[in-house]
């Protein structure tokens, strides 16, 4: 199964940084997410666009991870040729990634 | 218990202006705030001040003041804005023109100055934050230099009886800290109050992204009606949880997940969002439903704030050219890859000198990038963007040219093709003591 099954997700960025949330639609799910959605599966899944080290913070009071990706390639909103220059697509390629159907 | 009513009313400079209408109408608010300065907006708005010196504010601020001012003046309801941007007295004197021509005798208008320290980071030896290079290398090229300010000297306009408080860059929670600290009477060191206004004023600041924009997505999270989509309300009392909810009847949703979202947008740490007021900390923040769209959000703080204040810089940093064109149907993927390469070998052969190039296949992809995308299969259509960093303008045209030009020189059946090119104004940080920068506060009754 995909996370967008258990989770929601919204992104933003700030400069040359960017930030992912995932948050457990049920907060029973949370646990799952600390498992399977790792800083280093993160960082594996943007590493053509982001290269630099992902930090993942925890909340679980209210059931969410925070993904923070540092250097973004070809530089933050204002000068970068990317079209989507704010990464504020990229919540929804988070949300594609499989974890296990089962636990 | 005391407890003050705030709405935003605007989340960016092109923001809706009918959701704030509504809210000065029905919303019973005693704050109206309007967070519409992004962090390049500065820059071109201090560009724009030195064209004309009469100019440099938010474009839209005639139109919304004028659609809030009457409801506002009828209800007493205060309007906090960095509309101000690059020049917040011609602003005031904007605002209150617009008073007058609506006949509301008795208005108190201010505007907060201090912001713009270029002259300060010119004089000094300022290192910028992202390459450790001395601000003086950027020269000539260095166009504006804001420090983001904080709640103080907002509070010191309220305080001097303002009804509508104009700033430049403030901190965008900080809009919203000052009518609380005002309110409530914090001093600026009660850091636990003031981690907990900014989180009301994180939650509230992108207006609609808190009560159902931005959230939607068919079939997993649903939104009634964005096209009427109901500005944020905050219902705060002096202590203890605050209430997020709309205007009975608007459009989008306010829950628990709508909440989440915002409360982790545009945050890092989240035991660190640093703002000139505080070091909040949202990381014990709970979030409850309460209600039909009533939410309930509890457990913000903060620490003392930092000694420095963030200074965001706009520099002219060169030109971006552009071209697109589509290709549809059978070979549409194949056409707009021969095309994309014709404008590569083009641009070589015809000595366009571009510090950068990228070419991307909208619709296959320009987002996620090409591993992402791998995936999925061919699309039925899709649109060559060719973009490029120049450092001229007529460098940058050419590119845009070379993809027209594709019309009749590239592969079949080429459509709709487009070009443009624009200036280039990169953002750079450096930090300034907090005691080097002073705010002052003009205010004028009408």
């Amino acid at each position: 199964m995909t996370l967008r099954t258990i989770a929601h997700s919204r992104s933003g960025d700030k400069g040359i940084m960017i930030n992912i949330s995932l948050i457990a639609f049920d907060q029973r799910d949370y646990p799952r997410l600390v498992r399977h959605v790792t800083a280093a599966r993160v960082k594996a899944l943007f590493a053509e666009l982001a290269d630099g080290d992902v930090t993942r913070y925890e909340l679980p009071l209210i059931g969410a991870l925070n993904f923070v990706l540092h250097r973004l390639i070809g530089g933050g909103v204002t000068r970068t040729l990317a079209i989507d220059g704010h990464g504020k697509s990229l919540s929804s390629a988070l949300l594609e990634m499989e974890i296990p159907d089962e636990d | 218990m005391k407890t003050i009513r705030i709405g935003c009313g605007a989340g960016f400079s092109g923001d809706r202006i009918e959701p704030a209408v509504e809210l000065a109408a029905q919303g019973a608010l005693d704050y109206l705030v309007f967070e519409c300065l992004a962090e390049r907006t500065i820059a071109q708005a201090q560009q724009a001040k030195s064209r004309d010196p009469r100019t440099g504010y938010d474009p839209l601020l005639e139109d919304r003041v004028e659609a809030v001012l009457p409801a506002c003046c009828e209800r007493h309801t205060r309007i906090i804005t960095n509309m101000g941007a690059a020049n917040p007295v011609a602003a005031a004197e904007v605002v209150k023109n617009v008073a007058r021509r609506l006949g509301l005798r008795g208005l108190s208008v201010a505007a907060v100055t201090g912001d713009d320290v270029l002259e300060l980071v010119t004089a000094g030896e300022y290192v910028i934050v992202e390459t450790g290079e001395p601000v003086a290398a950027l020269g000539g090229r260095l166009v504006s230099a804001n420090a983001y300010i904080g709640a103080e000297p907002i509070v010191e306009a309220i305080s001097r009886g303002a009804d509508v408080v104009i700033t430049g860059r403030a901190a965008d929670p900080s809009l919203f800290v000052a009518a609380q600290a005002y309110e409530f009477g914090w001093p600026a060191d009660a850091w636990s109050q003031l981690g907990r206004a900014t989180l009301v004023g994180h939650l509230l600041e992108c207006a609609g992204q808190v009560t159902g924009g931005y959230f939607a997505d068919p079939g997993y999270k649903d939104v009634a009606d964005l096209s009427r989509l109901g500005f944020p309300i905050a219902e705060v009392p002096e202590y203890g949880a605050v209430v997020i909810t709309k205007v009975p009847g608007s459009g989008g949703r306010v829950t628990a997940a709508t909440c989440k979202e915002q409360l982790l947008y545009e945050i890092h740490d989240p035991a660190a969002y640093m703002t000139p007021d505080t070091v909040a900390d949202f990381s014990a923040v709970r979030i409850w439903e309460v209600g039909p769209d009533r939410v309930a959000v509890d457990g913000g703080t903060g620490r003392p704030r930092p000694d420095v204040l963030k200074v965001s810089l706009g520099y002219r940093d060169g030109y971006i050219g552009e071209g697109q064109i589509s290709y549809a149907g059978p070979g549409a993927v194949e056409r707009a890859r021969l095309a994309m390469c014709v404008v590569a070998q083009r641009l070589r052969l015809t000595g366009v000198a571009s510090d950068e190039l990228r070419c991307d296949l909208i619709g296959a992809d320009a987002l996620h990038g090409e591993t992402l995308s791998a995936t999925r299969g061919h699309p039925y259509e899709v649109r060559l963007r060719v973009a490029a960093r120049t450092q001229t303008l007529r460098a940058a045209q050419r590119i845009g040219n070379e993809v027209e030009a594709l019309y009749t020189n590239g592969p079949a059946a080429g459509g709709g093709a487009t070009k443009s090119t624009r200036e280039v104004m990169s953002l750079a940080t450096t930090l300034v003591p907090r005691h080097l920068v002073s705010c002052a506060v003009s205010c004028e009754v009408l």
